[in-house]
């Protein structure tokens, strides 16, 4: 069958609950963080620091995203905009409210 | 440093790859890019094939562009399909149509990622029929019309804009929605035949900006290749990165495993190198010279002082390579007619470079082998200073939403941050 996402309604992002990386994405590394290919959507996108790779990879492992954002070593000041991407990463479906 | 910056240094892993499997063609197009026509004996082998996709895999390149000549002319088109897929490595194929019967298309609509791309260059037998052959409109909607019955999603008509169809692109429209397909709509380069042909079809300066008035009116789900980003002087940016991926992001492997910096540049002046050599088409990517040079910051050339150099970045490196003009000055169908002069300039003294790597059925056979005389390249200054096709650093930032044969495909980019 094709196209098994073509739409489906997103949850709320919620920095409060637990998150992992989509089993249906793979992260490639490169020098200014990630590329992000989505076999679902067969979207690309961009992961563009090193950190927010690091907060994407670390969801599994942490009982919340604030969780995982603090243990990526994210300062104060940027947690914001790193909540910001992560929102945009969750409508994306780059990463998926885990269980 | 922006994203567009770090593409400008190259990746560990092409973005874009395109992928020619076989230089044999049923069709013999007067444009073709690769002057395919004739199966080459060096092909890669089934085996071969396969290496590259296990390459392909572990670099993480996640889906190919794969074309030719006509890749499903190869008896092992669709093994190769399957063990692609298989492998995560997605596939976008081009054709013609020609072996798209309703048992095939029955069998891409079961089949997981992978996307079709039908060619088709006028939206009338009579004009496309001119460029791509007797009967090939036909067979063209043939497969159209399989596909659309075997309830595959979403294929692409993939034209290449010429002088006798800018005028049907409201038809081409017409077309893909009939169908149920997304029209992609890419630009003439003069490479392989069609350097021979340039000339006459080629759209004229009025014609350009017809195309870029109905892009910026109409083109709002119509793919590009991000191949008309030389258009951007005209004003607002078109979607993409707008930027030349050559060796940076993008590149081409042959049907023999040459590999060269983008599809346009089938030429030895861009051959970075063989995937049959030690190390594969990995240690091509990472470790030629050519690349590295690629790869190198740009400076703009005669074009830096042009108040639109961000928008365009100085156009096609393959554009002015095979017109015989210098590779750090306009691109020849720059907008603001400042390649005019070089053009008009060119005499008959003027050597134009053009491929040894000729499939056409017209050429005598081995003719790459039979052509190793010295290739003059007087005018040109040493192309591989690419000076001018540089992904600036002020470039737009809108994401591309398409590559498929060019520069950068779907790169829904910003997501992270800012």
């Amino acid at each position: 069958m094709r196209r098994l996402l073509v739409r489906r309604v997103l949850p709320d992002f919620d920095p409060g609950r637990p998150y992992r990386r989509s089993a249906s994405v793979a992260l490639r590394p490169e020098s200014f963080g990630a590329l992000v290919y989505h076999f679902g959507t067969r979207k690309l996108s961009f992961l563009k620091t090193p950190e927010l790779v690091e907060v994407v990879t670390g969801l599994e492992g942490q009982p919340d995203v604030h969780a995982a954002i603090a243990a990526a070593g994210v300062s104060q000041e940027l947690r914001p905009s790193y909540l910001r991407a992560l929102a945009g990463l969750a409508a994306n479906g780059t990463i998926e409210e885990r269980a | 440093m922006k994203l567009t910056e770090h593409f400008q240094y190259g990746l560990n892993s092409p973005i874009c790859l395109t992928w020619e499997l076989t230089y044999a063609c049923n069709l013999a197009c007067v444009h073709c890019l690769s002057s395919s026509g004739r199966r080459d004996p060096r092909e890669l082998s089934t085996d071969e094939c396969k290496s590259v996709v296990d390459e392909l895999q572990k670099m993480q390149v996640f889906y190919v562009n794969i074309g030719g000549g006509e890749p499903t002319v190869r008896p092992d088109f669709w093994e190769l399909l399957d063990y692609s897929i298989d492998h995560n490595v997605g596939v976008k194929f081009s054709t013609n149509g020609i072996k798209l019967d309703p048992r095939r298309a029955a069998q891409l609509a079961r089949t997981d990622y992978v996307d079709v791309q039908i060619s088709l260059d006028g939206a009338t037998a009579a004009v496309n029929d001119v460029v791509r052959g007797p009967g090939s409109y036909d067979t063209a909607i043939r497969a159209l019309e399989n596909l659309a019955s075997a309830g595959f999603g979403q294929p692409k008509i993939s034209v290449v804009m010429t002088r006798q169809n800018v005028d049907q692109l409201d038809e081409f429209k017409a077309i893909a929605d009939k169908f149920g397909a997304q029209l992609r709509i890419t630009r003439l380069r003069p490479s392989g035949r069609g350097a021979d042909v340039w000339d006459s079809l080629h759209p004229t300066a009025g014609q350009q900006r017809q195309l870029y008035d109905w892009l910026v009116a109409r083109g709002a789900d119509v793919l590009t290749g991000d191949s008309f980003f030389h258009l951007s002087a005209y004003g607002e940016a078109l979607p993409g990165l707008n930027l030349c991926g050559a060796g940076r992001v993008v590149c081409l492997i042959d049907p023999v495993g040459d590999v060269y910096a983008c599809p346009f540049a089938i030429h030895d002046e861009f051959l970075a190198g063989n995937v049959r050599s030690p190390g594969g088409f990995e240690e091509v990517w990472r470790s030629s010279e050519l690349f590295a040079e690629l790869r190198q910051p740009q400076t703009g050339g005669a074009c830096r002082s042009c108040g639109h150099y961000d928008a365009c970045q100085g156009g096609c490196m393959a554009a002015k390579f095979f017109t015989g003009l210098p590779l750090d000055g306009p691109d020849p169908e720059c907008v603001l007619g400042n390649a005019d002069a070089a053009l008009a300039a060119r005499g008959d003294s003027t050597v134009i470079p053009k491929s040894e790597v000729d499939h056409s059925r017209s050429a005598p056979r081995n003719s790459r082998v039979n052509a190793r005389q010295p290739v003059a390249l007087s005018l040109t200054p040493p192309p591989r200073r690419m000076d001018g096709v540089s992904p600036g650093p002020r470039g737009s930032t809108r994401p591309a939403r398409d590559c498929d044969t060019s520069p950068l495909a779907e790169l829904v980019a910003s997501d992270g941050l800012g």
